[in-house]
């Protein structure tokens, strides 16, 4: 690929990211395909639930996923998924750090373990918290433009709001809200959850979303790494048309003979 | 408003005609549909319906899939005491069984839990028998303490409890309670019931409501199947967990599907679920309920295990004992029999011809797969899964 057709890095709090596509961890048949999927979707951001990880530093070889995730190559991104309020979710990102991961957090908070909305209220709660303790903060928000300029007064390092329910393939479902949401938005936006197909990730690309972020799509995948290239691909193809600019669409055909064409007849 | 109402309220005739006699376009119709309805769930458990037993699986496991990922996490009961003041006709553990009884002291669980740690649990399920004197709510908290510091997720499957006494095990660090109704017919379950506080169908029926009230964010049901018609229970464990999911909203509900197994006292099963009538079953309960956790126990044997894992169970146990100290012997020199409430130390005939510590406390039933935990996680591996033995970490619950 030459230089000229790269898309701009992705920059979050100062420091640059070549991939657009961010990966998630769960659901994939064993570490090693997860290893494989991600070293093929080129991502260089991964996020780890942390209840599934060992935070104790004995090494556990029965919750051993960080093991099978390199970080020299990728920026592990430590998730609090599992927390029902600010106050759990706090402290994971605490014990994480502690543990020697870096400070930064994807902050997860979901009461609801059906659908894993975020609740937006212990979602601002711990941002504050997280921020003022020196966290870098990428909060998991439903798409709620309010809530996501409430977040960047903060100091949140992104804003991550949701496509549709985490693990729903059903795509972008809040269309509208996202576009106020990166219309207005001062940090990167990285749409997150409910990524079924590449063409949702081209879709949210194309709206000029910063990143996005999939993780059941290629997880359960019957070739989880072949589908991170899909993604791949879909997501560079969806900046390349956002950077280059796609169209306006029109209500009406746009006929190549114009109805006025007359006016310009000798 | 408690489930209590609303299942006196069930239409369970109308639903139960369906169950058994749902023609072929109505199971299309229901296999069709992706919001299904308690009628819908009546219809897939029909025979017509078992005759697409097959597209049901499928079904089944691609929800699963796409719901739960390609993962199967893994429990472990740790029994704490056999104690009971309850007569169940089908129950091992039952006041008036002359079994071998005891409760171990909090240390002992402490070394049952490294035992089950080194195998590879960081998910334990407390189990005891209904007796305020051994089993009492200080022990319980102090043994969900005790545990918390060392295992990242705790469990319990007690008595019911009021709403108050449960808090301070919330407190101590249990996420989950597990509460069987056994039959939620009430005309089975007064026979069966026949002595004791579980003879108050309606106090058991609440209880998940009170343990959300109080905190608990896991909650498990449902039903013993043997002892009423099982397309009956079902429909009213999906009515029950269908009120769960409205009602108590911060709940991950799990349902369980445990057949009567051979115990002490030889109960006989008044009823049958068959092998191919219970992987029906599984398949309707996920296609109504996508995102309901599955248990499936070493009741079962090993080889329908390994079938119904891909079709839709998302949690088992293995390599179980249901009798407490069973993973480290633990007690063996306390065991006695309890009459009337009261100690009864075994006599010296009872002692007589046994090596070492002496006899081991009775277990709740035999179980079916009797493989250890890291066969039964090979074989997860082999089938296409990982075998997730961590999805808890005690700061979430501390």
């Amino acid at each position: 690929m030459s230089a000229a057709t790269d898309n701009a890095p992705l920059e979050i709090a100062g420091r640059r990211f070549g991939s657009r596509l961010i990966l998630g961890t769960g659901k994939f048949a064993s570490p090693e395909l997860m290893r494989d999927a991600l070293a093929a979707s080129g991502t260089e951001i991964v996020t780890v639930a942390l209840r599934r990880a060992d935070l104790s530093g004995r090494k556990d070889p029965f919750a051993n996923i960080l093991e099978f995730i390199d970080p020299g190559r990728y920026l592990l991104l430590p998730n609090t998924s599992g927390a029902m309020n600010a106050a759990e979710a706090v402290r994971l990102a605490r014990l994480a750090a502690a543990a020697g991961l870096p400070k930064w957090v994807k902050l997860e908070i979901h009461p609801d373990p059906r659908y894993l909305l975020p609740d937006p209220v212990e979602t601002l709660l711990a941002a504050e918290q997280l921020v003022g303790e020196g966290f870098t903060v990428l909060p998991y928000i439903n798409a709620d433009p309010v809530i996501a300029k409430r977040l960047q007064e903060v100091g949140t390092a992104t804003v991550m709001p949701l496509g549709s329910p985490i693990g729903s393939n059903r795509g972008i479902q809040t269309r509208d809200q996202i576009r106020i949401i990166i219309e207005q938005a001062t940090v990167p936006v990285v749409v997150d959850a409910g990524l079924g197909a590449p063409s949702h990730a081209a879709e949210a690309m194309e709206l000029g979303a910063d990143a996005v972020l999939v993780n059941t799509a290629i997880a359960v995948a019957g070739d989880p790494c072949r589908m991170a290239r899909a993604f791949q691909a879909a997501v560079k193809a969806g900046r390349d048309a956002y950077e280059v600019g796609i169209a306006d669409e029109l209500e009406t055909a746009s006929p190549t003979s114009p109805l006025t064409a007359f006016l310009d007849d000798g | 408003m408690s489930f209590v109402s609303e299942f006196n309220a069930l239409p369970l005739a109308r639903l139960l005609d369906r169950a058994r006699s749902a023609d072929a376009p109505s199971v299309s119709e229901s296999l069709r549909r992706s919001d299904r309805t308690l009628a819908d769930f009546a219809t897939l458990l029909s025979p017509e319906a078992a005759g697409r037993l097959e597209k049901m699986g499928r079904r089944a496991q691609a929800l699963t899939r796409q719901r739960f990922g390609r993962v199967i996490r893994l429990f472990a009961p740790l029994y704490l005491s056999n104690e009971c003041i309850n007569n169940c006709r089908y129950c091992g553990f039952s006041r008036d069984n002359p079994i071998l009884r005891v409760t171990l002291s909090v240390e002992e669980i402490r070394a049952e839990a490294s035992a089950l740690m080194e195998q590879g649990f960081r998910n334990l399920l407390l189990v005891a028998g209904e007796h305020p004197r051994f089993v009492s709510n200080g022990y319980l908290r102090d043994c969900v303490a005790a545990l918390h510091e060392q295992t990242p997720g705790v469990s319990l499957e007690v008595g019911p409890m009021e709403t108050e006494d449960y808090r301070p095990l919330v407190e101590a660090g249990a996420e989950g309670l597990v509460v069987y109704q056994e039959t939620y017919d009430r005309e089975v379950y007064s026979a069966m019931h026949t002595a004791g506080p579980k003879r108050n169908f309606d106090w058991r029926l609440e209880t998940p409501e009170r343990a959300h009230a109080a905190g608990f964010r896991r909650l498990g049901i449902g039903a013993l199947y043997g002892l009423a018609d099982w397309r009956s229970e079902a429909i009213c464990v999906a009515a029950h967990a269908a009120h769960l999911l409205r009602h108590c909203w911060k709940a991950q509900v799990t349902i369980s599907v445990p057949r009567l197994r051979p115990c002490a006292g030889s109960f006989q099963p008044l009823t049958q679920l068959t092998d191919r009538e219970m992987v029906q079953l599984i398949c309707a309960y996920r296609l109504m309920f996508p995102d309901v956790g599955l248990v499936l126990s070493t009741r079962e044997p090993a080889r329908l295990r390994d079938g119904l894992l891909p079709l839709g169970i998302t949690l088992v146990s293995a390599g179980s004992h249901t009798e407490p100290g069973g993973y480290t012997g633990a007690g063996a020199g306390q065991v006695h029999r309890t009459e009337r409430g009261r100690i009864v130390e075994l006599g010296a005939s009872e002692w007589a011809g046994i090596e070492g510590a002496g006899p081991t406390a009775t277990g709740q039933f035999n179980i079916a797969d009797e493989r250890s935990a890291g066969q039964v996680a090979e074989r997860i591996r082999d089938l296409g899964y990982e075998p997730v033995w961590k999805d808890w970490d005690a700061a979430l619950s501390a």
